[in-house]
C-alpha cells in the first residue's frame, strides 16, 4: 500500500467538469487511481458516478479538465482509442451486440482492441479462456439475446476483458442480481484484480463495495465528499447524510 | 482458401461463363434488355446493403449515386470519347469520393436523420445536373454507341456481360466484408454504436469505409446505363424509384447475409419485369409496396432471415 502511493498514478483526473446545458453534473473532480488498485465509487442516484466513467471512457466530451492515462493526455481521444490504450468498461444496463453469439461478441473486442497481431486460432483460445474464467464456457455459441441477466453481466465483463485492459470500469455489474449472483460476480472481479488489472467499481450494494475496495470515493451532486479507506468513508458524516438525507 | 470460398468462386465463374454463352447463342434481343435491368438491380441491392444492411445506415441516396454514375459516363464520352471500362472506373472513383463526402457530412447523424440527409443529396445533385448545359441540362442528352467489341456482335449483349461482371465484383466485395473484421465491426456498430466504440471499434472510420465502397459500387453500376439507354436526362437518371426499389430488394431478401440482396433483387426484379410487360408499369409500384408491407409484417429479417429461422426451428425440433 505504501509502495503504491509513491508510484505514478495509472489514471489521473484533473479538475474535470461536465455540464449538460445549465446543469453541472461534475464539479471540478480530481482524483488519482493507482496501478493495481481496487477502487470503489459510490454515491446516491444522480450523483455523477456514471457521468464520471462516461468521461473516462470517452463517451462524453469534457471541458474543462484533463484525463491522463499512464502519463498520456487522453482527453481528446475518441472512445475506441481509449479502449486500445487499455481502458475497458461494462455498462450499467448491459449493451450486448444482439445479433451476435457470445463468441462473436468477444471476437469484436479481440479483432479491434487486441494489442498484438495474433492468429485467428490464438484469438479463439484467448476467447475461450476468458469465457471459461467467467463461467460462460457452455454459452459460446448461444445468441446474446438468450442470456439471463447475470449471464449478460458476465458477458459485459468478458467482452471488456477481451480488450485486454489495464483499467476495467465496472458500472453496477451487480445491480438487480440475487445475493448469490452478487457473490459470483464479486469473486470474478476480485480474481481479475489479482491479475494486475486496476478496477474501478461503481456499486450500490454496500457490502460488495466494502468487501471489494481498497479505497472508496463518494460523490454527491457532482462533488467528491469523501475519499479514503472503506470504513472511514462509511463512517463519514457527510456520506451518511448524502445517503440517508438530513 | 476455405472450401466455401472455392465454391463461391467456382459459382462466379460458372455464372459468367453462362452469361457469355448466352450472349453468343441467344439471338433475340429482349432477354438482354430485361436481363440487364435485373442484373443492375442485383448489383445495386448488393452495393446498398454494404452500408444499409451491415452497418444499418439506411441510405435513400441510391438514385444520387446511380445518377452520378450515369452522368460520369455522359461526361467522359462527350469530353473524351472514353471507352466503357474507363467510364465505369471513372464512375467508381467519383462514387468513392462522393461516398466519402457524404459520409463525412452525414455519418455523425444516426438513424432517420442520416436517411433524410441522403434524400437531400439526391435532390441537390439532380438540380446541379439539370442546370449543367454541357451534359444536356434538363432536356437530356443523346449518346452514340460505338461498335461492339468482339466476341460480342451487339452492344446490348456486351453491356449485359459487363453488368454481370459488376454483379460478381459487388458480391465478392460484399462477401469479403461480411466474413472479415470489417463486417464484424459494422455488425457491432449496427447493434450498438456506443458499445462498439467502447469495445475498440473505430465506428466513424468503418462507416466511412462502408459508405465509400457502397458509393463507388453504385456509381459503377450506373455508369453503363448511359450506353444502355443511349440517352440520359436528370429526371430518369436520378429517379427516386432506384432508391426505393433497391432498398426494398435488399430488405425483402434480408440484409444479414450477402446472398440476401441477390435473392431479393432477383425475386423483385423479375416480378417487376414480368408485370411491366404483361400488365403495366404502374402495377409494378403497387406490387412493390404490397410485398414490402408483407415482408415487414411477416418476415422482418427478409427471406434469408426466414430461412434461418426455419432451419433453427427444425434443429430445435430434432433435439
Amino acid at each position: 500500500m505504501i509502495l503504491s502511493e509513491t508510484q505514478a498514478p495509472l489514471l489521473r483526473i484533473c479538475a474535470l467538469t461536465k455540464r449538460f446545458g445549465g446543469f453541472t453534473a461534475l464539479h471540478s473532480v480530481s482524483v488519482d487511481i493507482r496501478p493495481g488498485e481496487r477502487f470503489g465509487l459510490i454515491g446516491p442516484n444522480g450523483s455523477g458516478k456514471t457521468t464520471l466513467i462516461n468521461c473516462i471512457s470517452g463517451a462524453f466530451r469534457t471541458e474543462p479538465g484533463t484525463i491522463l492515462f499512464r502519463d498520456e493526455d487522453i482527453t481528446p481521444l475518441p472512445p475506441h482509442l481509449r479502449t486500445c490504450r487499455g481502458i475497458a468498461r461494462s455498462f450499467q444496463i448491459p449493451r450486448p451486440f444482439r445479433s451476435m453469439t457470445v463468441a462473436e461478441n468477444l471476437m469484436v473486442a479481440l479483432d479491434f482492441a487486441a494489442h498484438e497481431h495474433v492468429s485467428v486460432a490464438q484469438r479463439r483460445d484467448t476467447m475461450m479462456s476468458i469465457l471459461d474464467q467467467m463461467g460462460l464456457g457452455s454459452k459460446v455459441n448461444v445468441s446474446a439475446t438468450q442470456l439471463s441477466q447475470v449471464e449478460l453481466r458476465k458477458m459485459e465483463l468478458a467482452r471488456a476483458m477481451a480488450t485486454h485492459p489495464k483499467l476495467l470500469i465496472s458500472d453496477e455489474a451487480m445491480a438487480g442480481l440475487s445475493s448469490s449472483e452478487v457473490d459470483e460476480v464479486l469473486d470474478l472481479l476480485l480474481s481479475l484484480a489479482s491479475r494486475d488489472i486496476t478496477i474501478i467499481m461503481i456499486e450500490h450494494i454496500m457490502q460488495a463495495v466494502m468487501r471489494f475496495s481498497e479505497r472508496v470515493m463518494c460523490l454527491d451532486a457532482g462533488r467528491i465528499i469523501a475519499i479514503g479507506a472503506p470504513s472511514e468513508v462509511m463512517a463519514d458524516k457527510r456520506v451518511q447524510e448524502a445517503y440517508l438525507g438530513t | 482458401m476455405k472450401r466455401s470460398s472455392i465454391a463461391f468462386w467456382i459459382g462466379a465463374v460458372v455464372f459468367l461463363a453462362a452469361v457469355l454463352v448466352m450472349t453468343q447463342v441467344v439471338g433475340n434481343q429482349y432477354p438482354f434488355f430485361a436481363g440487364y435491368v435485373i442484373l443492375q438491380s442485383i448489383a445495386l441491392a448488393v452495393a446498398w446493403s454494404i452500408l444499409g444492411g451491415y452497418a444499418g445506415y439506411v441510405n435513400f441516396g441510391t438514385s444520387a449515386f446511380y445518377g452520378v454514375g450515369v452522368y460520369a459516363s455522359v461526361f467522359m464520352v462527350s469530353a473524351f470519347g472514353a471507352p466503357l471500362p474507363v467510364q465505369i472506373l471513372t464512375g467508381a472513383a467519383i462514387g468513392a469520393l462522393m461516398g466519402l463526402a457524404l459520409g463525412l457530412l452525414t455519418l455523425r447523424m444516426q438513424g432517420i436523420f442520416f436517411s433524410i440527409a441522403t434524400i437531400a443529396l439526391t435532390i441537390v445533385i439532380e438540380t446541379t445536373i439539370t442546370n449543367w448545359r454541357y451534359v444536356g441540362g434538363a432536356a437530356g442528352i443523346q449518346i452514340q454507341r460505338p461498335a461492339a467489341t468482339s466476341p460480342f456482335d451487339n452492344y446490348v449483349q456486351m453491356l449485359f456481360f459487363v453488368q454481370a461482371v459488376l454483379v460478381v465484383v459487388a458480391v465478392a466485395i460484399s462477401r469479403y466484408i461480411q466474413n472479415s473484421w470489417v463486417g464484424r465491426g459494422l455488425q457491432a456498430l449496427r447493434d450498438d454504436e456506443l458499445a462498439a466504440e467502447c469495445t475498440g471499434v473505430p465506428t466513424l472510420r468503418l462507416k466511412l469505409l462502408a459508405c465509400v465502397i457502397s458509393g463507388a459500387l453504385m456509381c459503377a453500376v450506373g455508369a453503363p446505363a448511359a450506353m444502355y439507354l443511349q440517352y440520359a436526362d436528370p429526371g430518369s437518371a436520378f429517379n427516386l424509384n432506384y432508391s426505393v426499389t433497391t432498398l426494398a430488394m435488399a430488405l425483402i431478401g434480408g440484409t444479414a447475409h450477402w446472398a440476401g440482396p441477390i435473392i431479393g433483387a432477383i425475386l423483385l426484379g423479375t416480378t417487376q419485369q414480368l408485370l411491366t410487360v404483361t400488365i403495366s408499369s404502374e402495377v409494378n409500384l403497387l406490387v412493390l409496396g404490397l410485398m414490402l408491407v408483407l415482408f415487414v409484417v411477416g418476415a422482418p429479417e427478409g427471406i434469408v432471415g426466414l430461412i434461418h429461422k426455419l432451419r433453427g426451428n427444425r434443429k430445435e425440433g430434432k433435439i
